[in-house]
């Protein structure tokens, strides 16, 4: 009786631990058998093509790949300052303490909000102020656009590099710090010369990872990108990211060629969001095991 | 008699509202070796860490009294200063594992910022890397990571990154803890043919070594300076009955 009520809990056990990868596998065959009339239809001009008219029946992928990539690089770009910052503060200057428990859990309650109220919040407060600085700089004020959504990215991809950077610089060990400062050296060329360099595979795993999360978001840069299916001539101009042509187009996408391309889209999507993330998680574990 | 390079004087230290070391005075004769002796939890990496002005970087730590070197109160002046004329070497050789073997010697250098000409810096890495006894060994791959190099070397390399500031004294906690026996025979001759360069003060547990190695000893117990003498006198006669019950092996 017991030993095989211990065999029962075992298989359910092995069958809960089965269904992610089953689950994994299912998504991708999924988008392979429903991308298929793309691939028929279409074939390489899907990837090469940067007009995408479902009226014309036409679908190529390039204006979305590059508003993708451009709004999660200069998302990238603009975070690292801020997060290296944080990581520095909480990994090194205050590990313990009143201030640091509160930036840990700001940090937290930013990670937690949905991301429409971040897109609600970029529609009323970033748009008026790229407005503004476009009518300064006398481009056409559409406020919204490749900038704004960079930027609402921007406040959504910090906390998540912020704190695995911080976990990375709080790993150096003690004794190559103690050696740094044993030379006369004062923090901060001990955090330039020694710690940096020690972390700086971990904080780029990091925003590897942050990364990962910036090219897949889709509610926020929705609602704020301006949704114009076409090749992006400035980082002020409206277009669209992989994301945000599905989330646009999905429900009324009636005809089944252009319902598959959107499809094979998601896919291309997915592959991107999970080699980037494979990267930085194996930058973690390689890092990790050398310590 | 040569006049003492560093003086401590009636030295306090502690965490918080632990003491741990309780009125310390003694001074340490220059190229002489002076060993920090005692049980575990003595006092001594306290001791040492107080001279280079480490121990107060941990939250909560305390001294009082002076600790003069060439006179001048250490404590009156700025740890950045301070540490740049006593080099420490750690219980674990700790080489920075990002650098090469050629920066990690002059490393004092890098980290402060301290810009040097190239034939400058080839001089000061091959001259530390010779008094460190690591020359012969690493001269055809200076440019390689030193963490490659075995225990032992890595330790060298340690002394000679501290050498190479050019210290008035060399701090040693406990430096061979970490290695083998062959590795530790070679840094005890170092540190003898060390000294008509630098004056070193070494902690140590080992009491074979204190006699080995230093010049004179000072046995501490429960944070307190028990004794301090000549190496040589303390071994053979010993003034207290816990530093002979210590040395005979009664505890510690």
């Amino acid at each position: 009786m017991h030993i095989s009520s211990d065999r029962i809990f075992k298989t359910i056990l092995a069958l809960a631990g089965i269904s992610i990868p089953a689950l994994l596998i299912a998504f991708i065959v999924t988008l392979l058998i429903d991308s298929v009339p793309a691939f028929l239809r279409i074939g390489s001009a899907f990837f090469t093509e940067t007009t995408w008219d479902p009226v014309a029946q036409q679908f190529g992928v390039r204006a979305f790949v590059v508003g993708t990539i451009l709004t999660s690089c200069i998302a990238l770009v603009l975070s690292i300052p801020f997060s290296l910052s944080i990581a520095l503060f909480l990994g090194e200057y205050y590990r313990t303490g009143v201030w640091s428990t509160l930036l840990k859990s700001a940090i937290e309650l930013l990670a937690g909000i949905p991301s429409v109220i971040y897109g609600m919040w970029a529609l009323f407060v970033l748009v008026p102020m790229v407005r503004s600085v476009q009518l300064q700089l006398g481009v056409p004020p559409y406020g919204i656009g490749i900038m704004t959504a960079s930027l609402v990215l921007t406040v959504m991809i910090i906390p998540y590099s912020a704190s695995i950077s911080s976990d990375v610089i709080a790993m150096v060990p003690a004794d190559l710090k103690e050696a740094a400062l044993s030379l006369g050296a004062t923090r901060y060329e001990m955090l330039r010369s020694v710690v940096l360099p020690y972390a700086l595979s971990g904080i780029s795993a990091g925003t590897l990872l942050s990364l990962g999360r910036a090219l897949g978001e889709t509610m926020a840069v929705t609602m704020v990108i301006g949704n114009a299916n076409r090749m992006p001539d400035s980082i002020f101009s409206p277009a669209n990211t992989m994301a945000s042509i599905i989330a646009n187009e999905f429900a009324e996408a009636t005809d089944p060629v252009h319902l598959a391309s959107l499809i094979k889209v998601g896919l291309l999507l997915m592959i991107i969001t999970m080699l980037i993330n494979a990267a930085g998680t194996y930058v973690i574990r390689k890092k990790t095991l050398n310590q | 008699m040569d006049s003492p390079v560093l003086a401590i004087e009636h030295f306090s230290a502690g965490f918080g509202e632990t003491q741990v070391l309780k009125d310390i005075t003694l001074s340490v004769l220059p190229n002489r070796v002076t060993a920090l002796m005692g049980p575990s939890g003595c006092g001594k990496t306290t001791l040492i860490r107080c001279i280079n002005r480490m121990h107060e970087l941990t939250p909560g730590a305390t001294t009082s009294g002076r600790i003069l070197l060439h006179g001048e109160d250490i404590y009156a002046r700025n740890p950045i200063l301070v540490r740049k004329k006593i080099g420490m070497v750690f219980q674990r050789p700790n080489p920075f594992p990002t650098m090469s073997i050629y920066n990690n010697v002059v490393a004092g250098y890098i980290l402060n910022g301290i810009a040097l000409k190239r034939q400058e810096k080839d001089r000061i890495v091959e001259d530390s890397l010779r008094k460190a006894a690591l020359w012969d060994e690493v001269r055809d791959r200076l440019h390689k990571k030193g963490t490659f190099l075995s225990g032992g070397q890595q330790q060298r390399l340690c002394i000679a990154r501290a050498l190479a500031m050019n210290p008035d004294i060399m701090l040693m906690d406990e430096p061979t803890s970490a290695l083998d026996p062959k590795a530790t025979a070679y840094i005890e001759q170092l540190i003898c043919d060390l000294k008509k360069n630098v004056t070193i003060i070494l902690v140590t547990h080992n009491i074979a070594q204190a006699a080995r190695v230093s010049d004179y000893t000072a046995f501490l117990y429960l944070g307190e300076l028990i004794e301090f003498g000549t190496t040589e006198k303390m071994f053979t006669v010993p003034q207290d009955k816990r530093t002979e019950e210590y040395l005979s092996g009664k505890f510690g």
